[in-house]
């Protein structure tokens, strides 16, 4: 408490460096939730006396309090609810203390409006969740603190109210503290508080008082004026999600956003998504002068020092930390629409500044958010919450929600109606999964199901060879595509039974929806990946030469086709004898008429752990090289 | 490490810019409403700061009840001259020509011709499809339910029951044709916010806000400016020097003054911490009848 009295300057000096914390509370009507913010409110003296006055005189006609106070009246705002006295939508309320200033959003606690409270705790820092000391741990509870934690939200207050009504026992908290852990162990949420209070009574509130004189813990005010939230932001990863183009006049060309993640600071290299293009941070641009960095959540307006072209929705980030590119990924969709899904609804998708179109490809399951069992559905209704496959029209720069909320949330709207009907929370799936795959699951399922007839050792006996993969890297025109095709001719007049995976063929049939972007080449990719795989399970040989420009591509077609069949060779060529050698495509980027070429304006990470290196001009030795290696390792021929 | 945290103000600030951007971002034709109201005022500003070095690339518009007090009129034009703000002045022609006014019809009359369907006749006029207003939650209960973008059909109204639902700070801008969707960026301020805001970044706001010895009518218990001849004659004769300031601004004859010695930002701060009455309750038209806002609201007032 502040001993001092302030003068006004003094005070208004204070009060500016207070920070804001978000808060959402949840809980039933009869749980006391309105009254409880009712008495935040007010005991923290920041209701005006008119307020007050206005408050006693409605408690009188439809008040439902008896003779005390009803500080519900004092929030459910909307006429249509008072009458009913029931919350039905989220309202916002402010207070301060003198340590923070304070935004509640005001939620209900009723199955249909699970919708309000996704709404109303998507900003929260902290979820207040209220339980009837009377009543315990019931499944409103679970469903409150499943949507906290689906939200993401770190820090949870268990309020335990009504305590005066459980005659204060600190058995009781203990058993309902008791219970709650139980059930919250199951999810993922790192800072969970429990304080037992009466809201009615005001016991444990603002002020302690003496009824529970077991209860060390703060009190309620002084836990939300102290909890530290700052640091739950993720400074880690840079996601400057361009949201408006600024260019009042033809020498100032800004790109303006509120910071998402990370900090961006001045001279910082930074990469354009999805251009890939590089440049450095010139100024930032604020109305107060430049900064020498900006961090999130501030809007902020940088300048680069290229001439790049960029647009909003574009993004930049540091070139050593990339969002995930992607059109397909899996996220936990909750269903806010009255009407039901439709699964051949074209939605607009809305995330990190960027609009496109996407389409739900699969749903995996629901969940039943009192219970969290899982279970399989058609369509989602209002209120109903799982987990989806949604492909987009153009690749999304994100990430996890998880790790980066703002980048990891995503909203569909209506093609119609135009209404959100669905949002959504990115979920961080890694392994071969996080190639593009639009069927992988359901291929990989229907490949688990199909016992094959013939075994492997068959395959072995009837080639004489193991069906294993032959991947050659290096950069365009370093001589792979000649040393692969002269492999083929060698291993098929030495008896083997041998297939080349052509990239120009593949490139031209199996793959021509695709461009050159890195998500496209990575699906390219992804696409040999499987074919080699089903050949080296029919025991065929497969001989594959791709870019495949960086370890983590690598490592995935690795993973797809099996790191115990998977050779990697790799042929070392200088850029000046790729270019010589095939110069056609290295002039398009010179001239700037393509982009994304590994080598020449993209990154080209040669391999460490290739199992051959070869110089292109010494193919006779190199194919050589190759099949005593495919001797030795018993793949070509098997003995 | 811990020099990467916003102020309470710094978080709200950034919030509202983020906001102006995106619907000067999202849709084709935006426009700011400005009352002259500090309200409107940090607004503004918050737009200039958006675009910073560029203007603001939308105009702001004033819908003009023709009874707004004149130091709010005089305030209006010099600023917007003086910052070079791209500014529409409108009001309802038939209206006023029909003589429409707080005296002679009553303030639910006058409101609803000279304030409502002035604003929406100013909306239809230039087809806006977005509205910035400076409107806050903490103003007044059915405005704390309202979403950042306030989605209204054909006809202007809100429909509190169908909202869309707002999330993060993803905004959902899309309308049909006629549609359109109110912008509110300051919702999550409070009045010690805006005052304080006033006060860190210098923002002029008009002269009424501060206490002056100015010639007011005791009306029905609201201390009402003799600002002008259309107060009728006895009203006028009626007339002391008290020393008063106006909480809210609008039309004069609907706007209560209140008695104080607050001259300065500071001495205002001081007295709103410590005064009896919340800052609507000096607006006459809030009284008019049970959850007035929320069916003026619903009626396409902000």
């Amino acid at each position: 408490m502040t001993t001092k009295k302030l003068n006004i300057q003094e005070f208004l000096d204070q009060d500016q460096k207070k920070d804001l914390l978000r808060l959402l509370t949840a809980g039933s009507v009869d749980d006391g939730k309105s009254t409880l913010i009712g008495r935040l409110m007010a005991d923290s003296k920041m209701l005006y006396e008119d307020q007050l006055e206005a408050l006693h005189r409605d408690s009188k006609r439809i008040g439902h309090a008896g003779e005390e106070i009803d500080y519900a009246l004092l929030l459910d705002g909307l006429k249509a609810e008072r009458e009913q006295g029931i919350t039905i939508d989220v309202a916002y309320r402010y207070f301060s203390t003198a340590k923070r200033k304070f935004i509640i959003a005001d939620t209900p606690g009723h199955e249909q409006y699970t919708r309000n409270m996704i709404t109303g705790g998507s900003t929260a820092n902290l979820a207040i969740i209220l339980i009837d000391a009377r009543h315990g741990v019931i499944t409103q509870t679970k469903r409150h603190t499943y949507l906290a934690n689906l939200l993401g939200i770190k820090h949870i207050v268990v309020a335990i109210n009504k305590m005066d009504l459980a005659d204060y026992k600190q058995e009781r908290f203990e058993e309902i503290k008791a219970d709650y852990k139980a059930f919250v162990t199951q999810l993922d949420i790192p800072d969970v508080n429990f304080i037992p209070l009466s809201a009615l009574k005001g016991d444990n509130v603002v002020e302690k008082g003496d009824n529970m004189d077991w209860y060390h813990g703060p009190c309620l005010l002084e836990f939300l004026e102290n909890v530290h939230v700052s640091s739950d932001r993720n400074f880690d990863d840079l996601r400057f999600p361009v949201q408006y183009v600024l260019r009042p006049d033809i020498k100032f060309r800004g790109f303006s956003t509120s910071v998402a993640s990370g900090i961006i600071k001045k001279g910082d290299e930074v990469m354009v998504l999805p251009s890939m293009k590089k440049s450095k941070v010139e100024k930032i641009v604020t109305y107060e002068g430049e900064l020498d960095y900006a961090f999130p959540p501030q809007s902020v307006t940088v300048t680069l020092e290229d001439e790049i072209d960029i647009s909003r929705g574009d993004m930049l980030v540091h070139p050593d930390n990339l969002p995930r590119v992607e059109r397909q990924f899996e996220a936990m969709l909750v269903w806010m629409d009255e009407t039901d899904m439709n699964l051949s609804t074209q939605f607009y998708i809305k995330q990190a500044n960027n609009n496109t179109k996407a389409r739900i490809d699969e749903i995996k399951y629901k969940v039943d958010v009192n219970t969290l069992e899982k279970s399989n559905i058609e369509k989602f209704k209002l209120n109903e919450i799982g987990r989806v496959v949604i492909t987009t029209t153009k690749p999304l720069f994100f990430d996890p929600y998880k790790k980066n909320k703002q980048t990891g949330s995503f909203i569909l709207i209506d093609p119609v109606t135009h209404n959100t009907c669905a949002v959504g929370m990115i979920i961080d799936k890694l392994g071969s999964n996080s190639l593009p795959s639009r069927i992988t699951d359901v291929d990989k399922a229907k490949i688990a199901k199909g016992e094959p007839l013939v075994k492997a050792e068959e395959y072995i006996q009837k080639y004489n060879q193991k069906g294993e993969t032959i991947w050659i890297t290096g950069l365009h025109g370093s001589g792979k595509n000649e040393l692969a095709f002269s492999l083929e001719k060698k291993l098929f007049d030495n008896g083997a039974t041998v297939v080349l995976i052509d990239g120009s063929s593949v490139r031209s049939g199996l793959s021509r929806e695709l461009d050159f972007s890195p998500a496209d080449r990575a699906e390219n990719l992804r696409r040999v990946a499987h074919i080699c795989k089903m050949l080296n399970d029919q025991g065929i040989i497969t001989i594959a030469s791709y870019i495949s420009r960086n370890e983590s591509l690598r490592e995935q077609v690795a993973e797809i086709i099996g790191k115990d069949r998977f050779h990697m060779f790799y042929m070392d060529a200088d850029l000046d004898y790729c270019k010589n050698n095939k110069p056609e495509l290295y002039k398009l980027v010179e001239e700037g008429k393509t982009t994304g070429l590994p080598g020449a304006d993209l990154e080209y990470e040669a391999p460490t752990n290739a199992k051959l290196v070869f110089k292109p001009e010494q193919n006779e030795e190199n194919l050589d090289a190759i099949l005593d290696y495919l001797a030795q390792n018993k793949v070509f021929p098997n003995h | 490490m811990d020099n990467y945290s916003l102020t309470n103000l710094r978080e709200l600030e950034a919030e509202a810019i983020h906001i102006i951007r995106e619907v000067a971002a999202e849709f084709e034709n935006p426009v700011m409403l400005y009352s002259i109201g500090k309200d409107s005022s940090v607004m503004v500003r918050l737009a200039e700061k958006a675009f910073y070095p560029g203007k603001v690339p939308f105009p702001l518009m004033h819908i003009d009840s023709k009874w707004k007090f004149q130091e709010m009129i005089d305030f209006r034009d010099t600023y917007a001259k003086e910052k070079g703000w791209d500014l529409i002045v409108h009001h309802n022609k038939e209206g006023f020509e029909s003589g429409v006014g707080p005296f002679t019809h009553g303030s639910k009359v006058h409101t609803d011709i000279m304030k409502t369907q002035a604003l929406l006749g100013g909306l239809n006029k230039y087809k806006f499809d977005a509205a910035f207003g400076g409107a806050r939650r903490d103003e007044e209960k059915s405005r704390a339910k309202e979403r950042i973008f306030s989605f209204r059909d054909k006809f202007h109204q809100w429909d509190p029951k169908n909202q869309r639902p707002e999330l993060w700070n993803i905004y959902n801008s899309r309308v049909q044709k006629g549609e359109s969707i109110r912008v509110f960026p300051i919702s999550n301020w409070t009045e010690l916010d805006i005052w304080q805001y006033i006060r860190l970044e210098n923002i002029p706001i008009v002269p009424l806000y501060y206490a002056k010895e100015r010639p007011v009518v005791n009306m029905d218990g609201s201390l009402i400016l003799v600002d002008d001849e259309r107060m009728p004659k006895e009203l006028r004769d009626k007339a002391e020097m008290r020393k008063v300031r106006f909480r809210t601004l609008g039309c004069y004859p609907l706007t209560g003054a209140i008695e104080s010695e607050a001259d300065t930002i500071e001495k205002i701060v001081e007295e709103m911490m410590t005064v009896t009455v919340s800052e609507r309750t000096t607006r006459v038209i809030d009284f008019d009848q049970e959850a007035s806002m929320e069916q003026k609201k619903r009626e396409g007032y902000f």
